[in-house]
């Protein structure tokens, strides 16, 4: 019935939202408290952050996990990208199930489970652990989370187009570059943004892979948040959740407006027509 | 058969590329780790690097191949029954993750019914903000909570300057912070899959309810939850799996006596340096989990095509 | 199916012939809308309309889409609420009622059957919401899957119906809590044009036999013409005209009723004289004088237009006795072939064209008026309208 929001419902979204964001809130605000003390109110101030500035081996945590997001993300998302093509396009192929196995998985696996067993590998295959081994085991997961994405929007991908052209003389591996590509490339952008953000986050994997002199920012905070709540940490996060939000809310506001402009052209051309 | 799926992009040697590199690669890294682990777990420590033996040495030949693998052992499957700490893990892994899974459930339903009610404009909004919190780190949200529920935390404060209490609670660290940790952690897994189907579910149908003189309550218990079961599925198996294996949570929120099986695996791979008893661990976990996964899988198979 | 109708009998004609309660003052109406008004936001759906609709009455709301048709039928459900003015049913206000307290069922366009049950639970659902006894839920809702010779597939989803199977599922859920009043959302729009055909009769069948009040929403003219014992053709959110389908078409109120029911020329003209209920018209677009018998709708001097169906122009190759007055000439530009009928398209000297259909009455496929000859349109003062508005 299309009758108002219900109280019901605006009572559990408003609670929900609260739940959800409550927390972070709070922990950015604290993020600018001048007092030692994270949970006293010591009056505004920006000295956490300016300290972050001076902390070298933060820096270059950062800077570790930042190459490693960049490089693993790309490749994931190329990697992804033909996983998900595999499995919707291929319908049945040898091993196939296998493969749609090996492609699921991980998204629920215990990151415990796969941190170790990659760590095994290299070991056993007497692989240096370091930058590289970190970036490998980055690539392998968030490639699963790649090809869940570009594959949702494959199957609602219109076929007739490649039909289309194939049928006005375009040869299939240029109407895959022509046509499906740009089609599905906002998929392809989010899935690339996602792997990003989950090698931007990890945890887990990266203390069982990475090796010396490749410390990322999460296992950085991690080893600090064990010692305490300290303001310094919570500026840090502050300062990933907004690189992270921007992000989002960049991401969202062009596909917003993008939709807008078509809907409006659309509008357009059925008045002129 | 080769030919029946046409209009795919590409040719034959073009096609089988497309199939066969992320197909190797996730063979290599992570099938064949898998089976790394599992051939550990039949090994016995040794103070060396890698710290176990034997390490199959493919250049000694088959014959040694042989020789070594003789040398597999049940000891750290026998080792993990013996200590009840294992087990006692196992257990109480299964059944946080179970009971935070129904409140998950319980919490989520509410928030993804409002949004799938909610005003079409407002719908990418208010999905955006369910995804937002997932975007941000894992680790940064369960330290959050640190801050919250620690006992000169916030939650205490207020709650003493409420007059609700007269002492901290000492919430933190205890098992029941593992809970809203987990709860807080995994509700946009439970809420996105919830929120799908919910939102896809053809209003007429609760018309066609009403009109044929269910009230909205009733219809909601004929109508709208059976039709969501799917998305109730795929939420659960989303949020339960990882949950049994999470390390982060119980680590940073829980006490000495919350005990869950990804705490003990990394506490003895770190900690204990014994490789061969943490894939033993990591074998069973994967055992209990098998079937989960393949139900997870099949849901998921079932719903892209 | 085909040819067999639902319940085998007698023929309804004498039931449909004599049936006409809204020409009897003391009939008390089934339905009523008083005044009502719906709005969504700054949108008008329905303005200011008042209806009456009569038990046993199969009634056709008709109208282009966004004419405020489905929203009238959906206040009838309780699915809106009007905005102002009553809607009553059976001499009680229904405003304020919510929709599962009300003694009206609908077949939705959809037909939204529950998915998840099959054909024998989506009868049997609102049968249940009654508190029914279980044995009389059963008796009932076989007697349906009788009714619509379904009895076989009573355990199937409704993804392993057909589209007629599944509309029959619809129409059995929705008679089987004998409703009031039967409200009909499109119901036969998402058959195939033969199977649509066929069912319309079945329906009116079905209506006539259960005695039931029948109102149905549509927008295929066709359709309401022949299931409705009245129609209401709607625009804007007002009713243009409410009349019994043959009424419609022969006296069609106005320029909109005339072009949206059936095909029909429309000549512009000036009203010269109205003697002895003969209006005669100038009309300057064709060149033509037409005069017409009429009820006094048109005044001397007033700007009217003359309506004709096609098949009511005659064509002939000889001149007619008095080409002055409703007769034309011209020139066949084009010819429609379809069977029964041929549409011959009259290009006149004025350059406007007149259409004319002619019975194919024989199997002569080489026509004896064909392109490019030169022709005559007659009518009878009796063939046409004349419209004011």
């Amino acid at each position: 019935m299309r009758r108002g929001p219900s109280w019901f419902n605006i009572t559990a979204i408003t609670l929900g939202f609260a739940f959800l964001y409550l927390p972070i809130v709070l922990l950015v605000i604290y993020s600018f408290n001048a007092s030692k003390l994270v949970t006293v109110w010591g009056g505004f101030s920006t000295k956490w952050y300016v300290s972050l500035l001076s902390n070298q081996g933060l820096l270059d945590a950062a800077w570790v996990t930042i190459r490693v997001a960049l490089l693993s993300a790309t490749l994931a998302t190329v990697l992804g990208t033909l996983a998900a093509i595999a499995l919707v396009r291929f319908g049945r192929f040898p091993g196939g199930t296998l493969f749609s196995g090996m492609v699921y998985a991980p998204l629920v696996m215990p990151e415990v489970i796969t941190g170790l067993a990659m760590l095994l590998l290299f070991v056993a295959i007497g692989f240096a652990r370091g930058f590289w081994t970190l970036t490998l085991a980055h690539i392998t997961f968030s490639m699963c989370f790649v090809a869940v994405v570009v594959q949702s929007r494959l199957i609602t991908f219109d076929r007739s187009l490649e039909e289309a052209a194939l049928d006005l003389g375009c040869p299939p591996f240029k109407t895959f570059f022509t046509i499906t590509l740009p089609l599905i490339l906002p998929a392809v952008v989010a899935g690339w943004m996602l792997a990003f953000t989950l090698s931007l986050d990890d945890l887990v994997i990266s203390s069982f892979t990475t090796g010396p002199g490749a410390t990322t920012l999460p296992m950085k905070i991690y080893s600090q948040v064990r010692l305490g709540v300290t303001p310094e940490i919570n500026a840090i996060c502050s300062i990933l959740i907004g690189i992270v939000a921007t992000g989002v809310i960049i991401a969202s506001i062009v596909t917003k407006r993008r939709e807008v402009e078509r809907q409006r052209a659309e509008r357009l051309a059925l008045q002129i027509g | 058969m080769a030919m029946t799926t046409t209009g795919a992009p590409g040719r034959g040697w073009l096609r089988w590329l497309v199939v066969a590199i992320p197909y190797l690669w996730l063979i290599v890294l992570f099938l064949a780790p898998f089976l790394i682990v599992l051939k550990i777990s039949f090994s016995t420590t040794a103070i060396a690097m890698p710290p176990y033996t034997p390490a199959l040495d493919l250049s000694a030949g088959l014959g040694a191949l042989w020789e070594q693998i003789q040398e597999f052992t049940f000891d750290n499957y026998i080792f993990l029954t013996e200590d009840s700490l294992y087990l006692q893990s196992y257990l109480s892994s299964l059944k946080i993750a179970a009971i935070s899974t129904f409140l998950i459930l319980l919490v989520g339903y509410p928030i993804a019914y409002g949004m799938a009610r909610a005003r079409r404009e407002w719908r990418p909004t208010l999905l955006m903000l369910v995804i937002l919190p997932f975007w941000t780190s894992f680790l940064i949200r369960v330290y959050a909570w640190i801050g919250i529920l620690k006992p000169e935390g916030l939650l205490n404060q207020m709650l003493l300057g409420l007059g609700v209490i007269s002492e901290p609670l000492n919430i933190l660290p205890s098992t029941l912070a593992v809970y809203i940790g987990i709860v807080y952690s995994y509700l946009p897994f439970m809420i996105l899959p919830l929120y799908a189907t919910l939102e896809k579910l053809d209003e007429t149908l609760l018309e066609a309810a009403a009109d044929l003189g269910c009230p909205p309550i009733q219809a909601f218990w004929k109508i709208t939850f059976p039709l969501s079961i799917p998305g109730v599925v795929a939420g659960c198996f989303l949020v339960f799996i990882p949950a049994v294996g999470e390390f982060v949570i119980p680590d940073l929120l829980g006490g000495s006596d919350t005990l869950m099986i990804g705490k003990t695996l990394w506490a003895e791979f770190f900690s204990n340096r014994d490789w061969p008893v943490s894939s033993a661990v990591a074998v069973v976990l994967l055992a209990i989990l098998v079937v989960p996964i393949m139900l997870f899988q099949n849901a998921q198979k079932k719903a892209s095509e | 199916m085909a040819g067999k109708s639902l319940t085998a009998g007698k023929s309804l004609g004498p039931v449909r012939r004599a049936f006409a309660p809204w020409n009897d003052p003391a009939a008390k109406p089934f339905i009523q809308f008083q005044n009502v008004t719906k709005t969504f936001g700054d949108f008008t759906a329905v303005d200011d309309l008042s209806l009456n609709i009569y038990e046993r009455e199969f009634f056709a709301l008709l109208g282009p889409s966004g004419c405020g048709k489905t929203t009238l039928m959906r206040m009838i459900a309780g699915f809106e609420e009007p905005t102002s003015g009553h809607v009553m049913l059976d001499g009680q206000d229904l405003v304020g009622v919510p929709p599962y307290r009300r003694p009206t069922n609908m077949m939705f366009q959809s037909y939204a059957l529950f998915p998840h049950m099959n054909v024998w639970d989506n009868i049997a659902f609102g049968l249940k919401q009654d508190g029914m006894a279980k044995a009389d839920i059963a008796t009932r809702v076989d007697e349906m899957l009788a009714l619509v010779k379904l009895e076989k597939f009573a355990r199937r989803k409704p993804h392993q119906l057909s589209g007629g199977q599944k509309q029959r599922v619809a129409l059995a859920r929705s008679l089987a809590k004998k409703p009031k009043v039967l409200l009909l959302d499109e119901p036969l729009g998402a058959l195939d044009k033969k199977l649509r055909e066929e069912t319309q009769f079945e329906l009116i069948d079905l209506q006539v036999r259960l005695g039931m009040t029948f109102v149905i929403v549509t927008h295929d003219q066709e359709e309401a013409m022949t299931v409705a014992d009245r129609i209401a053709l709607m625009d804007q959110g007002k009713i243009v005209q409410i009349a019994t389908p043959g009424e419609i078409y022969e006296q069609p109120n106005s320029r909109y009723v005339a072009d949206f029911i059936g095909d029909i020329n429309i000549l512009e003209g000036k009203v010269t004289s109205t003697e002895g209920g003969v209006a005669t018209l100038d009309c300057i677009g064709t060149g033509a004088k037409v005069q017409v018998t009429q009820d006094g709708g048109a005044k001397l001097g007033d700007e009217a237009w003359f309506a004709i169906r096609p098949e009511k122009v005659s064509i002939s190759l000889t001149p007619p006795e008095d080409p002055s007055v409703n007769a034309v000439s011209g020139e066949v530009w084009d010819i429609g072939y379809l069977g029964d009928v041929s549409i011959y398209h009259i290009r006149l000297a004025t350059g406007a064209t007149v259409k004319s259909t002619i019975t194919n009455t024989t199997r002569l496929v080489s026509r004896p008026i064909t392109w490019e000859d030169k022709v005559w349109l007659t009518w009878s003062r009796d063939g046409g309208v004349v419209l004011t508005r």
